[in-house]
């Protein structure tokens, strides 16, 4: 099969290219301006942020002999010659990992909770206000916008040192999260069924539960499954300012040098933070995977 | 007029017995399932030593403090606040734009279309997850000892973590291109690293511009916290008004926080409009 390709006259070509060179060089323009403007922001925030790559090169080989050091037993062996050694407190550290996996499932079921009550006010199409819906709104933006670990910081001073700071904490960023992205999936929801249901002269709550909740349940859940699993990551830090968990022992060995442990330690929360990402990957699957593959 | 035909229960009972009466195991799942999650719950308060008169004395602590944070009031220490927080909005830029260079050429390497074999993949993949798994903040405290305290421990701690994160997204960003436009290069005789400049990339950058918006956005948020274990920007002045209890300080810091991140929040969000188009972000 021959094909012919038309060739345009000279003239005509002339033209054509020159627009197209224009509206190149426009685009390119516009783009070397955008990355001059980006590079100047950079060379601010690297004053801004100290930066001194003379600091960074001559104590790199710090930040990889660090890792030679943690990975290092005090008799100079690697740490994989002897795991006994290496995970000597195991017991101790399991307890710990348990205490900071409780702090965020209760802390996400009670920030679930709260969401699940609250973000029928902040959705648009389901709340039967606007001013209602504005302080909603503003609410939730500032318990997830306020990181949880300054909750804890704050909480540690009026509940006292201990877990229950950090289950309160991660409980009202979950409310904060978990509400805004709850009322999300209501705002996408089909509204036809509440006409429905309004149409047989249900009140509002009649509305929400039979109309709304059947169609975003699914939803709900698997975004509260995917905030546990963060949230097992954000307590493991809680610890830091003492609001219970693993992360007191972890700031610990690290402050004070320890250095197999902190190795240790942190393999234990790497592990924990895998397993609990696939079971909760395989529960997501297995609860939700028939609505998926429709 | 029309009428309706009568179902006959029987008849329908018989061709959808699942639907009439479903098997024991999927009627009481449900319920086994909300008590087992209740009973976890219930063990999980008593063990974390939850009690009401504790709750309610600290509630009571929370409404002082909360009534003595107001009117928020900086004293005398704006500059230095507002110094602080310059350094933070620093710390994120920064600690993304480097977290987004390095994890690009990784990302690559983790993208089953690019490096199809499963024994290069399957390790890269596993050393981005691990990373993944330990916080910023466990990030931060390492650099520390590596670098000292400062703003500059906190942009490494801020890289380190994201490029974890990046390299996660930007591999998947890469495997849902188009396979065509890489083809097409290819049988116009270009080479397997043109496949890449001309086929994949001019598909894949918007996506990731977007999300490195996304999460310099983010991690002005993480950016904010670092400072609490030293690593310098606004969380260094928080953690210590906290800690002497100068409450009106304290909430206007967070107020700062606030501002700032919504301030960002509004800037990545008009670039990101610009960048992918207003179809892409909805």
């Amino acid at each position: 099969m021959t094909t012919a390709v038309s060739i345009l006259p000279s003239q005509q070509l002339a033209l054509l290219n020159e627009t197209y060179r224009k509206a190149v060089a426009r685009k390119r323009l516009r783009l070397t301006f955008g990355a001059a403007l980006f590079f100047a922001a950079l060379v601010i925030a690297a004053i801004g942020a100290e930066v001194n790559l003379r600091t960074f090169f001559s104590y790199f080989g710090n930040f990889v002999s660090y890792f030679s050091r943690i990975l290092t037993l005090e008799s100079g062996a690697w740490v994989w010659t002897d795991v006994g050694e290496w995970f000597w407190g195991w017991h101790k550290w399991l307890k710990m990992l348990g205490e900071t996996v409780l702090i965020s499932y209760v802390g996400t079921l009670i920030g679930a909770v709260l969401a699940f009550a609250l973000n029928f006010f902040a959705a648009e199409n389901t709340s039967p206000a606007p001013w209602l819906r504005f302080i909603m709104r503003r609410l939730l933006e500032f318990a997830r916008t306020v990181p949880g670990i300054v909750f804890a910081l704050i909480f540690v001073i009026a509940f006292g040192l201990g877990p229950m700071a950090g289950v309160l904490a991660v409980a009202i960023h979950s409310t904060g999260a978990l509400g805004k992205q709850f009322s999300e999936i209501v705002e996408n929801a089909d509204m036809k069924p509440v006409e429905g249901v309004r149409s047989t002269g249900a009140s509002w709550i009649s509305c929400m539960r039979f109309a709304v909740l059947p169609q975003v349940m699914a939803g709900y859940a698997s975004y509260a499954l995917l905030r546990f699993e963060i949230n097992v990551r954000e307590a493991s830090v809680m610890g830091f300012v003492g609001a219970g968990g693993i992360g007191q022992e972890l700031v610990v060995a690290i402050r004070k040098f320890y250095y197999s442990d902190v190795s240790a330690i942190l393999v234990t929360i790497i592990v924990t933070v895998f397993i609990i990402d696939i079971l909760t990957g395989w529960l997501r699957s297995r609860l939700f995977g028939k609505e998926a593959r429709t | 007029m029309s009428q309706l035909p009568t179902p006959d229960r029987e008849q329908l009972r018989a061709r959808y017995p699942d639907i009439f009466e479903p098997p024991a195991a999927a009627r009481l799942a449900t319920p086994v399932m909300a008590l087992c999650a209740f009973g976890v719950f219930v063990f999980g308060l008593i063990d974390l030593d939850f009690s009401p008169t504790k709750l309610l004395s600290g509630l009571h602590q929370l409404g002082w403090i909360t009534l003595m944070m107001i009117p928020p009031d900086p004293g005398s220490s704006l500059p230095l606040y507002l110094k602080a927080l310059g350094e933070t909005l620093s710390i994120a830029l920064l600690g993304t734009t480097i977290a987004a260079i390095f994890a690009l050429p990784v990302s690559l390497l983790a993208a089953k279309n690019i490096v199809p074999s499963n024994i290069l993949r399957f390790p890269v993949r596993r050393f981005l997850d691990s990373i993944r798994g330990v916080d910023t903040l466990i990030w931060a405290l390492v650099w520390i000892n590596v670098v000292g305290l400062g703003p500059f421990a906190g942009v490494l701690a801020i890289a380190v973590s994201d490029f974890g994160a990046f390299g996660k997204l930007f591999s998947e960003a890469i495997e849902a291109a188009d396979r065509k436009q890489v083809e097409g290069i290819r049988a116009s005789g270009g080479s397997a690293l043109h496949e890449i400049r001309f086929g994949l990339m001019p598909q894949v950058l918007p996506v990731i511009a977007g999300q490195v918006l996304y999460f310099i956005e983010s991690n002005t948020r993480s950016a904010t916290i670092i400072g609490i274990v030293g690593a310098g920007g606004i969380g260094l002045q928080l953690a210590e008004q906290i800690r002497v209890l100068e409450w009106q300080k304290v909430s206007f810091l967070i107020l700062m926080i606030l501002v700032a991140v919504a301030a960002i929040d509004w800037i990545s969000g008009k670039l990101r409009f610009a960048i992918i188009g207003q179809r892409a972000v909805v």
